[in-house]
This record gives C-alpha cells, structure tokens and sequence, in this order.
C-alpha cells in the first residue's frame, strides 16, 4: 500500500517521534503509485507501473545532523530507522548551514488531487495511445508518444509540534507526429491534475496538424526575427530565468542578479513594465504544493512585477545570515498574458516566425543568461497576418532578458508544466544558424 | 515533469540547479555500503520464482532483475561539509512478453507474494498493450549463459573508503582554490556500485558488480567591481575505476599546450584545484574572440562530449528507427545512408568504435541488462558509417542476428532499453604529440574541457563552448580567450577532421548522468580519443552586453 491517508500517515510518524531521543527529529512520509505509456512507429512500445513509499528520519543533536530511511513501517523498522538516523547524526560532522526543525505552521488546502486521476487504468493509457495512432494512420503520419500519471501522497511531522499532510495526481502527455515522408514534423504536450480536462484525440490533432502544415520547409536566413512564441516554446528559457531569482548566489556575486559593486537586483526593473511574474499554489489551473520538503508554507508570492524585481528566493540560512524572512523557491510559475488569441497575434503580424517548441536548452554564459537551443516540430513563415509556409530549423542564442525586453504584444496563458505561459509577440529575437533537422 | 523518485539535491551553488542531480535509493550509513546484500543463490531462488509465475501466465518470454544499487555523494564548497548522501535502492524489475508485446513492472516488495503481484502486473499491461500493438517483438537469439558473475576491475572499492578521508581530501582541495584565488568552489564526489543480479527464462543467471566514480569540482572567481564571474571545471572525468583514480600518479599526467595539466587513468585533484583557481581568475580579464573560421585544436576531455552528441546519439538504432522521435529526437543518419555502404560520415581518417568492454571506461560490464555478453564493435570504419548501437528486440530491422549488447536499465524500477556503449575515436597512426598538432596551425584555438553543448535532434547542427580556450596563432599559443562557441553540422565537422594525435594522447571523457527515454533515465558512458584537429570550423562570439 502506497498511498496513506491522513490518520494512518499521522499515526506512523507519531510512532517514529515516540522512539526519537535527539535534540530533534523531522519525520517525512510519501508514497506514489504511477503507470505510463509509450509509443511509436503507430504502435505501443514500452509500458509500466510503480509504486513506492518511504519513510525519512532527520534527526540533530546541536548542529549534527543525520538522515535514515526506510520502506517498512511497523514498530520494529521505526525504532530502527530513528535509531540509525541518531548513530548517523552522532558521525557526522557539524553542518554550520543547518537550520532547526520549524514549529506548528498553517497550510493552505491544496488543490491537486482528483479522484479521477488517480484510478486511471492499464487500459485507459491503451486508450490514450490508440487516440493518437487511429488518426496518425489515417492521415499517413506516425505516432511517437508517451503518457504518464500518478497518484501520491505527502507528509510531515517533527517534534517541534508541526504537522503536514498532502495528496495530489497529475498525468503528463506528449505526442510527436511525423509525416510518413519524413518532411514535416508535429508536436503537442498536455498536463493536468484532473484527467477530467485532458483530450488526447483532441491534443493528437494538433501534432497532427502541424506535422502536415510543416512538411517541404523552406530555408531562410538567420538573422534577427520578430516571433511569436507558442507558450511550449518560451517556457525553457523563463524557466532557465528563474533559476536566477536565487538570491544567496546574487549576493555571492556569481549570477545574473548580482549587482555591480555588490548586492542584488531587488527593485530593479531589468525587463519590459508588462511583465508580472507571480506563483500561486492555489491557482486553479495550475495548483502546486502549499508546502515546502522542509515544512514551510508556500504563498502566493510575486517575483517580478511590471518588469522590476520584486523578491528573489532565500533559503532558511541564508534567510537567517541576511536578518530577512526566509522565501521559499516557488513550485509554479504565472506569467500574466493578455486577451490576444494565437490567431490574433498571427493576424497581427506583418514578417514574423511562429515558433512551436525549442529544444536542447543549454546556458552559454551565465552572466547574461545567453542560452543557446533549437526550434523544433512546426517553425512557420509569417507574412501579412497568414501562415506563409514552414521554414527549416533554427538554432537560436537569446537571453530571456533580453527577449523580455523586446515583448511586442503578450496574448492568452495556456498551462505548460505545471505553470501558465501566456502566447508571446517578441522582436528582434536572434537565430544564429540554419538546421537541417526535422 | 514530476519526479517523484527521486531526491535532487540542488544546495551545491548556482549552477547546481539548472541541472539537479539525481539520488535514487533510501539513505543508509557508510557501513551499509560495505553489507554484501543477498546471496547469488537467494536471488536465483527470488528470479525464478517471477519466472515460473511469468512462463505459467502465457508470456513467452521474461526476465527478472534484482538490483541494489548504492551511491554515495559527498557535497562541499569552501571550508564546509554541505551534506553526505548514502542511498540504498533495493527491489526487482520484472519484464514479460506475452501476446507479442512487452510489459513491465517493478516493486521494492522482494518476498515471493511481492513477485507474484509484480509479474502479474507485468503480464496485464502486456495484455492490455497486446490490443493496440502492430508490430510484434522478435527478439534475436542469445545463449542462456547459466550462473557467471562479472565485476570491475577495481584497485580500491571507494565504498570502503571513510567518509572523512574523502571529505578531507575535497576540503583540502578547496583550500588550495580559495589561496590560489578562487572565490568560490564546489567539491562532490560521486561514488556509485550497482549489485545487479539478471536471470532469463533462456537460462541465464548473472551476477554482476559494478563500479563507478567522479570527481566533480567548479571553481569560480568573481570581480564585484565589475560584476562579472567566471567558472572553470575540474579537468578530471567520471571513470569506471575505484577510488585510485584519486591517487595521484606522475606517469599518468599529460601536458597540454598552453602549459595546461591532463590527466590519464588517475587524477590529482589537488593540483587541479590549484590550476582551475588560477585560471578562473585568469579568464576574468582574458580578450573576446573575434568570431570567424578557425582551426580547433579538441583536447580528448572536450572532444569526448562532441564525440557523444555527434557519434553517440545519432547512431543509436532506437533513435534511428523513431523510437525516441517523441523525446531525444530521431537521427540524420538513417538506414538508406548506411545501406548505401559509402556514406562519408567523416573523412578516411576517421574511426569510431562502440565498445563495452573497455577497461576503466564507464560502460564497461561482461554482459548487458537483458544478457547479452558484452563486446566491441565498428561504427565508422575508414570516415564510412558501418554499424549502429542496437538490442535484442531491433537489431532484426538491420538484417543482423546478434545484439551488441548495450541494454540497460538505470535501476530495478525501470525497464531496460538501448543505451549508448563507450564511443571511441581511435587514435592516429602517424607519431603526432599535441605540439605537432598546433605548429602548423595560422589562426585557431585550443580548447580543453567541457562547456556550453547543444545539438538538434537529428543531430545535425551543433554548438559547443569549452573549459579553457586559448588563441593560437603562427602555430602558438598566444593568449587565454573568453566567449567562443564553435557551430557546425556533424557531417560536415568529421569531414574537417585533419590531424589524430597517436595513442600515447589517448584519454577518457566521461558523462555520469546520460539522460533518454520516457520516462527518463540516467546513464554512464565514457569516450575516449586523442587530441584531434578539425580545420575552418565556424566560431561565434558569445559575448553580450545587458
């Protein structure tokens, strides 16, 4: 059995506190149960399912600190492990960095579980998977895909009086569609919490469209492009920003948010004033934890607003060095967008490229947050408000910041990983070589 | 996507968490490590009971492993100890096919009631799949190998070795940096031993033990008058060795241009750190390139990483085939290219070899995860493409009968699928030392190290940065340079290729976290070559101003 509710979870780690003589003792107990799917060539490759739990002791005396785990949760394996966790503990070096198990604290009811999600079945993905193959067939196209869901829990318990208890599911759905020519190539990728929202016949149509739309590309120059980026698109770079908003590393003077001279960007505009980047684990299209592996709450905090800094993530020491309040890294990401639909930001457009996804991230220079990566799966030519035809394959090197500085228009959000990512008009983005890839 | 299973570990600095580190397993004290685990004859007793239970329910085919799999990880940066990881992960994997298709399933329950419910499982899916499933899986023939065993050949099991001596070592290593001018540095050591029992219903029961380690340090110096910062990576490679890869050995350092120091077989970690903050603080005032056609001069623990993306991944068969088309991409090198028999993948002087079997190499093992007995074979022979990767259940789609051998599963929780093997250039023939490689060169750049990679996904275009570049001009070093990044087009690039060093540059570059597949899995792979030369190789400038 993987999944405890909330009694049964209480239950066992306050049996695991009762055996505990450190200093103190931090409790935490998970345990999921997943199955996925996946395919290609038009038929089913590869298929599974997992289940696990585990059971993790943090116990300290003064600043040594020792962590012991277990899989068995009956009286002998929790005295065991508390046990182990202590002699550990006794070992170990001081850690000067460690910080004191959190008291009681208030948690916001999280919004990630649905029933439905978690009795998805052998079956069901049999079902996803032929969703995807049928139409691929039919319109000469080859299906490559993969499903995934889960069901888990999460909790904690120290003995300092704090308690915390979370369920949640999710599935996560990507489709490549490739024609049978080998010219055009189709993407798409959907994940929920609430299997109730997903479509894969819906969602397969899209790959497949594009696969279509994308065949017999045509090469253009590299060189600096106004393009519209599709939320799948622009969602690693943002994401590769927000590594960024780390302010121990800003204050160590080794990161984009370091100041000249020294100091952090806190205050400083440094992108367009429409940009506002918050997290909200309550958001219902997008719900996150409402707690941190640690036992802190998770709040709606915004990151960047009308382009200025507004907060950067502190850690509990480092929190404690700077005589500030510690600020936990977000587990979600919502970038405000506007009323502009993909058809109205097309329309819009005189010469532009659309961009469906970008591929193979990779940082070129910390300093700027130059990265370099690749279009993939749909890049099309836009002229006079039309999809003019597919163009080959960029690769790109661009800084979200600078991207961010040259926003023209922000359009619809749409849910990418667990964030919502609004559609993006942006100028002057820069392609640096032709691929041949499809 | 959400990972559940795994524990990353992200308190390592800044550049630790654009690429979290994996911890897979339950934490255990040191002395576990050092707890044998189940006997061979338990575990055969535990695999055949998935076995009868598989064979009873209609598969045609199963095979069971029971794997523990140990890590331990130890995190510094300057003066301080940030964490000691020890993980245990313990379970079996259990893989059916039945009605023509695979099924899967794994659990950490190994009592015979855990088994029966896991095979049970891993013959409904197969059924389930069966329904929508067109191409049935042909498995070619191995022979049932009976009860072997295999291990590394190891000197010292680092397992073995106290927690304290290594955390010593790494803080006397930091030390050393922080004197020498660095500002910052991170310090981990990897050290990985995989307890893998496989047993077959052909007949196969295979214990094998296997080592890996790394050495992983980044030194970084920064100007806050200026606010800039730079990083330099340690020059050691993850290895398939035990912990006397961290003894230092004098006839085991090769000296690179630009009076950089290289290592072999064993690496001084000390030294190195030494080097790396010295460079670091370097690299702060060194010029920009001017971007523009150069001759590259590819250190082995740079060229490794060119060599995996390029080589590696697009002669993947899975990839080949589109079995990957929906994650890592598909390859350029496809199946009428090959069959052609004259596809210049590089020029004559190119040869790359695929081999697990290499000593100290990553990959190395004596047989696979569905076990087949590991070998060495030709990718590219003489500049043309003769061979790709390929497993039991593909290599029929290239009219051959015998697997290569390169099946593996990053643990018993996933299921086992094709995997790059070590990839190889072979070193020249001619007696060429890194001077000869440099001395004819009029306008080029010796670059050592990995840096900033990224290739499309059929492997056509890539760039690449470095650890250290240096200019060379009129066959000279003249000075350390900052924001080059090399772009080019695989083809074309071996094509370019112009001058192999001779063995004695032969060295291994190592990737411990190979990542592939859905749901996605690690794995490690080394490559090796000499110090090679590739001529008129487009260089950009990387440098912006924000």
């Amino acid at each position: 059995m993987a999944i405890y509710n909330k009694e049964d979870a209480k239950a066992i780690m306050s049996k695991a506190l009762e055996y505990s003589k450190a200093d103190n003792c931090e409790i935490n107990l998970s345990g999921d149960n997943s199955g996925n799917i996946r395919y290609a060539r038009n038929t089913v490759s590869t298929a599974g399912a997992r289940s696990n739990q585990q059971l993790v002791v943090q116990a300290n005396f003064g600043k040594k600190v020792g962590t012991a785990t277990i899989e068995e949760f009956d009286d002998k394996s929790l005295e065991k492990v508390v046990r182990r966790a202590e002699e550990l503990a006794q070992l170990s070096p001081e850690s000067e960095e460690f910080m004191p198990p959190l008291g009681p604290q208030e948690y916001d009811k999280s919004k990630m579980y649905h029933e439905s999600t978690a009795s998805i079945s052998p079956d069901y993905r049999a079902a996803v998977a032929a969703a995807s193959i049928e139409p691929a067939k039919a319109k000469d196209v080859t299906a490559a895909g993969f499903f995934e869901d889960y069901s888990d829990f999460s909790s904690m318990m120290n003995s300092n009086g704090l308690f915390a208890y979370e369920r949640s599911t999710g599935l996560d759905f990507t489709v490549t569609m490739r024609s049978n020519d080998g010219s055009g190539s189709g993407w798409v990728t959907r994940d929920y919490n609430d299997v109730g929202r997903f479509d894969a016949e819906m969602a397969s149509q899209i790959a497949i469209d594009k696969a279509l739309m994308s065949r017999e590309a045509k090469a253009i120059e590299p060189g600096k492009y106004t393009v519209i980026l599709e939320p799948a698109a622009s969602v690693g770079l943002l994401n590769n920003m927000f590594y960024s908003f780390n302010a121990r590393s800003a204050d160590e003077g080794r990161s984009f948010m370091s100041k000249e001279g020294g100091g952090n960007k806190i205050g400083e505009k440094i992108v367009d004033e429409r940009i506002t980047i918050y997290s909200d684990p309550l958001n219902d299209l997008a719900p996150a934890s409402t707690w941190t592996g640690d036992g802190q709450p998770r709040k709606k905090t915004v990151w960047l607003e009308n382009g200025v800094v507004k907060n950067l993530a502190y850690g509990r020491y480092w929190a404690d060095q700077k005589g500030v309040a510690p600020l936990p890294f977000p587990a979600n990401g919502i970038m405000a967008g506007g009323d502009a639909s993909l058809e109205d930001l097309i329309k819009d457009t005189k010469k532009g490229i659309l961009v469906t996804r970008m591929w193979y991230i990779r940082t070129v220079d910390p300093q700027t947050l130059l990265y370099t990566g690749l279009t993939r799966d749909g890049t099309f030519y836009i002229e006079n408000g039309k999809l003019k035809h597919p163009i080959k394959n960029f690769r790109f090197n661009e800084s979200p910041i600078i991207m961010l500085n040259n926003l023209e228009t922000l359009g619809q959000q749409v849910r990418i990983n667990g964030n919502l990512i609004p559609y993006m008009k942006i100028r002057d983005f820069t392609f640096t070589s032709l691929s041949d890839a499809v | 996507m959400k990972r559940r299973d795994f524990i990353y570990m992200a308190g390592a600095g800044a550049g630790m968490l654009a690429s979290p580190i994996p911890i897979i397993g339950r934490s255990i004290n040191s002395q576990e490590l050092l707890n044998p685990g189940l006997a061979v004859a338990q575990k055969k007793e535990l695999a055949n009971v998935a076995l009868n239970i598989a064979r009873g329910m209609g598969a045609t085919y199963a095979d069971a492993r029971i794997g523990r799999y140990l890590n331990q990880y130890v995190f510094t940066r300057e003066n301080k100890v940030q964490n000691t990881v020890n993980t245990e992960s313990f379970g079996i994997g259990i893989r059916v096919i039945c009605n023509g298709t695979w099924g899967f399933s794994s659990t950490n329950d190994v009592s015979p009631d855990g088994i029966k419910k896991a095979t049970e499982l891993a013959i409904a899916i197969a059924k389930a799949n069966s329904k929508i499933q067109t191409e049935e899986v042909v498995l070619a023939p191995t022979k049932g190998h009976g009860d072997v065993s295999w291990k590394t050949p190891i000197v010292k099991n680092a397992m073995e070795v106290p927690v304290s001596e290594k955390v010593d070592m790494l803080l006397e290593a930091n030390n050393k940096a922080m004197q020498n001018g660095a500002d910052y540095i991170s310090n981990i050591l990897f050290s990985v031993n995989e307890q893998k029992y496989f047993a077959s219903t052909e007949g196969s029961y295979i214990d094998q033990d296997v080592h890996r380690i790394w050495p992983a340090m980044t030194i970084t110096a920064v100007d806050k008058s200026t606010g800039k910062f730079k990083s330099r990576q340690g020059l050691g490679a993850p290895m398939g060795l035990g912990y006397e890869y961290l003894m230092p050995d004098n006839s085991e350092i090769v000296q690179g241009a630009a009076g950089v120091t290289l290592y072999r077989n064993r690496y001084d970690l000390i030294s190195d750190a030494v080097a790396g903050a010295q460079q670091a603080k370097e690299m702060l005032s060194a010029p920009s390139i001017e971007p523009g056609k150069y001759d590259l001069v590819l250190e082995p623990n740079h060229l490794g990483l060119t060599i995996h993306e390029s080589v590696g991944h697009p002669l993947e068969l899975d990839r080949v085939l589109g079995y990957e088309a929906n994650y890592a991409g598909t390859s350029f090198a496809t199946l009428d290219k090959w069959e052609t028999g004259n596809f210049n993948y590089g020029n004559e002087l190119v040869n790359l070899v695929a081999d697990k079997t290499q000593v100290g190499s990553l990959g190395a093992v004596g047989y696979d995860d569905e076990g087949v007995k590991c070998k060495k074979w030709d990718l590219v022979r003489n500049g043309i493409l003769v061979n790709y990767q390929a497993i039991r259940d593909q290599v029929h789609m290239i009219d051959q009968n015998e697997s290569h051998g390169c099946c593996y599963s990053q643990s018993w929780n996933d299921v086992q699928f094709q995997r790059m093997p070590n990839v190889s250039l072979e070193p020249g023939t001619e007696p060429y030392s890194i001077d000869d490689m440099i001395k004819d060169v009029e306008k080029g750049i010796y670059i050592v190290g990995r840096g900033s990679y990224s290739i499309d996904q059929q492997r056509y275009n890539f760039q690449f940065g470095g650890t250290l570049m240096y200019e060379i001009e009129n066959g000279e070093i003249k000075s350390m340079i900052n924001d080059a990044a090399y772009q080019s087009n695989t083809q074309e690039f071996w094509n370019s290729c112009a001058k192999i060093c001779d063995e004695k540059d032969y060295r291994m570059f190592g990737s411990f976290f190979d990542g592939k597949g859905q749901p996605s899995q690690v794995s490690a792979v080394s490559h090796g070559c000499s110090t090679t030369r590739f001529n008129g190789i487009n260089v950009i400038n990387t440098g912006r101003n924000i």
